[in-house]
């Protein structure tokens, strides 16, 4: 494989504490090397910013309802599915685009690893055909189950490593990578047209909280040990006055150790918290509270959390929140996608527009950049757009200008339609901090790399990681001044390195990569208990046969296996 | 104003898109200009001087521009689709999306088109001087917003899901239509001179249609609310007013309920 040295670069390196200076980057067989030979192809990084591959830490970008969306909604790429000159096939769609446009439009953007953040487990084989299809970035995929039958029967009697047992199983059928939770106990109780809208709202039948699912979760996650933590997806979403369960469920972290051997330091991911973030009793009073919670957030240091930024865009929302998206059509009367999946989860999607002249939406714009301006460590908060839900991954160049320039956010800020009165139930005017490259580096590279337990070869450019490297045509020296040039800069790298390999040049995809599929192969105690509860349940409840639940390894060709051996398990 | 006259000198094989053909592209353009403007066909890209002979500037601006098309356009589509201003007449029949999205201007099609044509029409004039397909003045697929203005009319018959999500503007047509015509509407005004088969005002929230001749099944979500008489499209007649769809939620104004109405000639 080819050797590369990136030249004059000003290198942002969390993992090496580089702050934009001028470093040299050497690639070799795939990885960052301390040098390579003189034969080595020299890139010319002069006047740019180099930094690692990005790694989003929470999209819904492959699977049955990221397809139920693009079935369904034919006019979300209408407009835009014209072939682009080159290697590339056809990319169509802006919120709900095609596997082939979401690889394309990630790497363009620098990153080269994106977790999926819904994997119902029953459908995990679609969820797999498309990641393998989606071209150039590493992926994995998180199966959810916060509201899975055999986890909430386990943990009503607080059996902790029958539920580990039972989750690794799932894991190794699904190939999945860690645990997701959504909307605890409220996706099942919707089944009898209830919901669990606070962490202690008893799930029916199942006479279980929310509050005791996720404790037995990350009891569970710690117990086997897993690079990732728990990854939650919080009760009670998008609602005002909510902000107080977001709180309540933070707090169930505390005193609880991460225990892993990947460099994991949080027990808990709350994600997308900008829609956990609200104040007021209603849409009328609606209002921030970013501050109460990232308060919180700041000082507990075994959360993660990230942000879930609106972009002020015509998206689609789909969450395994069923009841939250049944809510939802109910406010916009938009057409309305529902599935139940069996014993495990849901899924609903609805599309929506975060239209700017709204002053709701609007106020949710502001409470997305204040969760991040007021993070003060960012290696623990993250941006994200929750894609597609608060708006496309594709925005995240504009995200980035708004954090990084308060010019740019005052602009759109004082522009809306309902200035004053968004101003006044938000924090974001009286915020002047402006997010650095370092800690842009912290937030998308270093931060979700440890947090999704990957620190030993992401987020970083130390000798012996992966040769993951992206380079913006941003001279730091000379920041850009306009919101449009840093966006510009963003979305189109002057190089992507993905595993040693020049992907993308220019904006324009090269080479399509070697990806990944990234999995977690659990090691648990041999559980008889757990395996006939397994098969009963087949033969009685699931409409499939127990064999025909995995996953095949022709399902994901190019896997990456990390395999773990539970470390509580062993000292038994 | 000046004139740009294209003549189809090719049929396509397959159809050709001619997005690009419309008085907003070809504005400030000469003749040789407008030539070199793409169009595909499938998968590829074209020059239009490949399948058109183009004569004329155009104007500096769109609404300085009239665009005569002669020839067989019956496999080109999005002629005239998203013009803003300007003038256009196709003396043809034309394929799908004809003046679709179409915000302002006039355009005459001198021929019949194909199904989805006056997608989601905004404004403007658009008159068919023949037939027209399925889907007329609709939402694109999957869309939820149809027709909100300007002024289309049929002159001969139009076929099923017509003025599908409806907003606004003005429908008339002058022949029959088949099944399904205005459902989902919210708003807007459509003139049937013909017959209508069924289903018409499915799932209807607001808004108005006139039937002049019959409609072969009624919808059971209407119900008559008294006569009245009305000039519509310049012909004064007594109506029976029914409102509905008495299925579908409605708003308020004014604490009363607002209905949609379905005015069917005595």
């Amino acid at each position: 494989m080819s050797e590369y040295i990136i030249k004059n670069g000003h290198v942002f390196d969390p993992v090496q504490g580089i702050k934009g200076d001028k470093t040299d980057i050497a690639v070799k067989d795939g990885k960052i090397v301390d040098k390579v030979g003189s034969g080595a192809k020299v890139i010319d990084a002069k006047d740019k910013t180099v930094m690692a591959g990005a790694l989003e830490v929470h999209a819904h970008v492959a699977g049955p309802k990221v397809n139920a969306g693009r079935w369904y909604r034919p006019e979300d790429k209408h407009f835009d599915s014209h072939k682009k000159p080159g290697i590339t096939r056809i990319e169509g769609g802006k919120s709900i685009p095609t596997v082939f446009k979401t690889g394309y439009e990630y790497a363009r953007m620098g990153f080269t690893f994106a977790m999926e953040a819904a994997m119902p487990p029953l459908y995990a084989r679609h969820v797999h055909e498309e990641i393998h299809d989606t071209p150039i970035i590493d992926e994995a995929a998180l199966p959810v189950f916060g509201n899975n039958w055999f986890v909430m029967e386990y943990l009503k009697n607080n059996e902790v490593e029958n539920t580990a047992a039972y989750v690794a199983w799932v894991m190794r059928q699904t190939k999945g990578y860690g645990i997701k939770v959504v909307n605890p106990g409220g996706t099942e109780a919707w089944a009898w047209g209830l919901n669990c809208l606070t962490i202690n709202d008893p799930v029916p039948y199942f006479d279980i909280t929310p509050a005791e699912i996720m404790k037995g979760l990350m009891a569970a996650n710690e117990y086997m040990g897993l690079p990732h933590s728990i990854h939650v997806h919080q009760n009670d979403l998008g609602n005002p006055g909510n902000y107080k369960t977001t709180i309540d469920t933070l707090k169930l972290a505390e005193d609880v150790k991460p225990k892993n051997n990947f460099g994991r330091e949080q027990v808990m991911h709350s994600t997308h918290l900008q829609f956990h973030s609200y104040k007021g009793t209603n849409w009328g009073d609606f209002e921030s509270a970013s501050k109460e919670v990232m308060d919180y957030a700041n000082k507990q240091k075994n959360i993660t959390i990230d942000t879930g930024n609106v972009t002020l865009d015509e998206t689609t929302t789909m969450t395994a929140d069923g009841p939250f998206e049944h809510h939802l059509h109910g406010l916009n009367h938009l057409k309305w996608f529902n599935v139940d999946v069996e014993l495990e989860t849901a899924a609903g999607v609805v599309p929506y527009i975060y239209d700017p002249n709204i002053s709701v939406c609007a106020k949710q714009w502001c409470i997305g950049l204040e969760l991040a301006l007021m993070a003060k460590d960012p290696m623990r908060c993250f941006i994200t757009t929750d894609h597609p839900n608060a708006g496309p991954f594709t925005r995240y160049p504009r995200v980035y200008s708004w954090l990084m320039s308060k010019k740019t956010r005052d602009e759109r800020l004082n522009t809306f339609k309902n200035a004053d009165k968004v101003i006044g139930a938000t924090y974001l005017a009286g915020l002047d901090r402006e997010i650095t490259l370092y800690e842009l580096a912290q937030m998308t590279r270093a931060g979700p790399a440890k947090c999704l337990g990957l620190a030993k070869d992401y987020g970083g450019l130390k000798a012996g990681m992966n040769a993951d490297v992206a380079i913006y045509n941003i001279n730091p020296d000379k920041f850009p001044s306009s919101g449009a040039e840093i966006e510009k800069a963003f979305g189109n790298v002057a190089y992507l390195f993905k595993d040693g390999k020049i992907c993308v040049e220019n904006g324009k995809v090269v080479d399509m990569g070697q990806k990944k599929t990234f999995w977690v192969d659990a090691k648990v105690p041999e559980n008889k208990l757990v395996m006939h509860d397994i098969r009963e349940k087949f033969l009685r409840y699931y409409s499939v046969n127990e064999a025909n639940y995995p996953v095949p390894e022709s399902y994901a060709p190019h896997q990456h296996i990390i395999s773990v051996e539970a470390p509580q398990a062993k000292v038994k | 104003m000046n004139t740009v006259t294209l003549t189809v000198k090719k049929v396509p094989d397959l159809f050709l898109e001619c997005e690009n053909v419309n008085p907003d592209i070809f504005a400030g353009k000469t003749a040789d200009q407008i030539g070199k403007l793409g169009a595909y066909q499938g998968k590829e890209t074209s020059a239009l001087s490949e399948y058109f002979t183009i004569a004329g500037n155009a104007g500096t601006t769109a609404a300085d521009t009239k665009i005569v098309v002669n020839g067989d356009c019956s496999k080109m589509k999005y002629l005239g689709a998203k013009m803003t201003a300007g003038e256009m007449v196709v003396n043809s029949d034309c394929d799908m999306y004809t003046g679709s999205w179409m915000k302002g201007g006039k355009l005459t099609v001198n021929g019949n088109v194909h199904s989805f044509c006056g997608l989601a029409m905004a404004g403007g004039e658009f008159t068919i001087n023949g037939n027209a397909g399925n889907y007329l003045c609709a939402a694109y697929r999957g869309d939820w917003r149809g027709m909100s203005g300007g002024v289309l009319r049929v002159k001969g018959n139009a076929g099923s899901d017509v003025a599908s999500f409806m907003t606004g503007g003005t429908l008339i047509v002058e022949g029959d239509v088949d099944i399904h015509l205005g459902t989902h509407m919210e708003g807007g005004k459509i003139i049937l001179k013909g017959n209508a088969n069924r289903r018409v005002g499915g799932q209807l929230v607001k808004g108005e249609i006139y039937v002049f001749g019959k409609i072969n099944v009624m919808m059971p979500g209407y119900k008559p609310a008294g006569e009245v008489e009305k000039e519509v499209d310049g012909a004064k007649a007594t109506f029976v007013d029914y409102i509905g769809d008495l299925g579908e939620r409605h708003p308020k104004s004014k604490g009363q309920i607002v209905y949609g109405h379905l005015y069917m000639k005595k």
